[in-house]
């Protein structure tokens, strides 16, 4: 219970200081929805434009589809390109996802409730890791993983992502492990189960809410990546969808409808992961910020 | 509640560096633990023994390898590179000393890109930083339609860059959708070369850039604004204080955890800028149009042009420019937060903090 209790966002708060009225309530209703125009207008560009065609975005570039065409989204949706690139996104950020969980999990555990000269350390190591994002390190990182072999493969931008996204995970995880009550493990070990039974039993299904905070973390970091999958994939059958989006806007840029059409297709995924789980995500910058 | 949360930040925290550079992830800075107090008992401190010591090595080990392998290498293998003239093929052997170093900090392109980086770090906290304030302000209330709001201020955040980058570019080419819109309003000649005239690109990054992180910076001031107590607006407001008087000297002040943090991330961020730039301007186009970045630089020049030692002394450059930065801020300004910062100096650590 209090270790969900955590993560959650706390109930809205109503907020009326003296002087706040209905129609003070209205102004700020109309400012969000301006703020929310605005954020969305780009987006919905993208998508409207991807039901246009092309002469139509010629003459008239701020415009509504004079008819509604879904062939720029049909091409999309049955060209083999698209798909591949959907499949290589989806392995790559799966299975950084589950690795960085794992990993996470099991380094939080043993930071958290372990005692052991050292421990502060590591714990420091893992936190400056925050202190170099991939900029700083991606010309030697891809010297090390091309010699490794792994250079034009999906596991040489998977191993970096998870090695990159672990400062983050296990962050945030090591709160959440400590916080779970010791008495559960007294009683535990009073019946017989060893720490890592006690891992297994009792702390993963405990964490469960942190580790999907930062599982949606990783796989939406993993799915937007760019950078590092620039440097890595020179083979096009390897592309990931951000790449893969960018090759094909440079490819078919007089194309303009089925650009937007592709571009607004490849936003899909993490917009909808995002919204299935926004309460979490949110709930767990609440958590962390808050005191 | 609070007796959990309590023991869990004495547990998180007692490594000694959880609060500073974990930023907001971390269980956040607090007074109300010093470091002097013992933690809480650790259950079965058995000492360790080998069957502790292999179960340690099991379930630290794979995560340790793996972040050392692929980060900390990589960035010490970076200083190391940066002594070499380096094509990437083979050992590096053509030792120059430092004469890398002294192109990069003589290279005029590079003081440019230097520049726009400082430019963007300074505009993000200006532009942003109040915006998001009077949203996150306004937000802070019992409304209906509350989650979808937040979901829908968040879409640019979540939304890739490279997604961001080609939408944007085609709006604002010399045809598109954003000067084409101008001209049905009437406005045609305020229509102009959003992406390619010098003297308006690095606005329109500015532009471009505010739209896809201030989300971010609006959900985490509400997330900071939801942790502090109704209680002390109410009694504001009893003693009869207005509401903007309120916000100015109650409610902001106590945000100051929470901005201060924002704003560190936004300059670390700022600093490393990439993908945006690259997919929009794309390598040549950047410098000419003022809007390359250190990040641009290095690419451009280091595997770019083939020379990965040269790529690598950049990366360094930039890396210290970036913990000097970084380094200043926490002690100027994140240090009433989290004493100690990156630096776990005991002595640091033991001052009682000011109490955030």
């Amino acid at each position: 219970m209090a270790v969900t209790a955590l993560i959650r966002t706390p109930a809205p708060r109503a907020r009326r200081a003296p002087g706040q009225s209905r129609s003070s309530n209205l102004f700020i209703y109309f400012a969000a929805l301006i703020l929310i125009g605005l954020m969305l207008a780009p987006v919905v560009y993208i998508v409207i434009g991807g039901f246009r065609s092309n002469s139509d975005i010629t003459v008239d570039p701020a415009g509504l589809p004079t008819e509604w065409r879904w062939q720029n989204y049909v091409d999309v949706l049955t060209s083999d390109v698209f798909w591949r690139q959907v499949l290589n996104s989806t392995i790559a950020a799966t299975a950084t996802t589950l690795v960085v969980v794992l990993f996470g999990l099991m380094a939080a555990f043993a930071l958290s409730r372990y005692s052991f000269r050292g421990r502060g350390a590591i714990y420091a190591v893992f936190t400056a890791g925050l202190m170099f994002p991939m900029t700083v390190a991606i010309t030697p990182l891809y010297i090390l993983v091309r010699n490794l072999g792994l250079a034009n493969s999906l596991a040489g931008v998977i191993v970096p992502q998870i090695a990159f996204a672990l400062p983050v995970t296990i962050i945030i995880l090591v709160p959440f492990l400590a916080a779970i009550p010791n008495e559960l493990q007294e009683a535990a070990f009073i019946d017989g189960c060893s720490r890592l039974g006690f891992f297994w039993r009792m702390v993963v299904p405990l964490a469960i809410p942190g580790v999907i905070t930062v599982g949606i973390l990783a796989f939406i970091g993993s799915w937007n990546s760019y950078m590092l999958p620039l440097f890595l994939l020179s083979n096009d059958e390897l592309y990931t969808l951000p790449l893969g989006t960018q090759a094909f806007a440079s490819q078919y840029s007089v194309d303009t409808a089925k650009v937007l059409a592709f571009t607004s297709l490849s936003m899909i995924p993490a917009l909808v992961f995002f919204s299935f789980f926004e309460r979490r995500i949110v709930g767990g910058l609440t958590g962390a910020v808050k005191g | 509640m609070s007796s959990v949360r309590d023991s869990s930040q004495s547990t998180a925290t007692a490594p000694g560096t959880a609060g500073s550079d974990g930023g907001v992830q971390t269980s956040p800075p607090s007074g109300r633990t010093p470091r002097s107090t013992p933690p809480v008992p650790q259950p079965r401190r058995r000492g360790i023994g080998w069957g502790a010591r292999a179960e340690l090595a099991v379930l630290i080990g794979p995560a340790l390898v793996v972040f050392v392998a692929f980060v900390i290498v990589p960035v010490i293998l970076a200083g190391y590179y940066g002594f070499f003239s380096w094509s990437g093929f083979g050992p590096p052997t053509d030792f120059v000393g430092i004469r890398n170093y002294v192109t990069i900090l003589t290279d005029p392109a590079f003081h440019e890109a230097l520049g726009h980086n400082l430019f963007i770090v300074v505009m993000s906290l200006v532009i942003q930083g109040p915006i998001a304030l009077v949203f996150a302000l306004l937000l802070n209330r019992k409304l209906r339609f509350q989650s979808v709001i937040r979901v829908l201020i968040f879409v640019p955040y979540v939304i890739s860059e490279v997604v961001v980058g080609i939408g944007w570019s085609l709006m604002l080419q010399t045809s598109g959708a954003f000067n084409g819109l101008l001209d049905k309003l009437g406005l045609g000649a305020l229509g102009a070369e959003w992406l390619s005239d010098p003297s308006l690109a690095i606005w329109t990054l500015m532009v471009i850039i505010t739209w896809k992180y201030i989300g971010f910076a609006i959900i985490l001031f509400l997330a900071g604004l939801q942790g502090i107590p109704d209680e002390l607006s109410e009694a504001a407001a009893i003693d009869g204080a207005s509401y903007w008087q309120i916000q100015r000297h109650i409610v902001l002040p106590l945000l100051g955890p929470t901005i201060r943090i924002w704003a560190f991330l936004s300059i670390i961020g700022s600093l490393q800028l990439f993908d945006l730039v690259w997919i929009i301007w794309g390598q040549y186009v950047s410098s000419t149009a003022g809007t390359s970045t250190m990040a641009t630089y290095m690419v451009a020049n280091g595997r770019g042009a083939g020379s990965y030692g040269y790529g690598s002394a950049v990366a360094v450059v930039l890396f210290f420019i970036s913990l000097i930065i970084a380094l200043l801020y926490q002690r100027i300004v994140l240090r009433r937060d989290t004493a100690g910062a990156i630096t776990t100096s005991p002595k640091a650590t033991d001052k009682p903090e000011v109490a955030s």
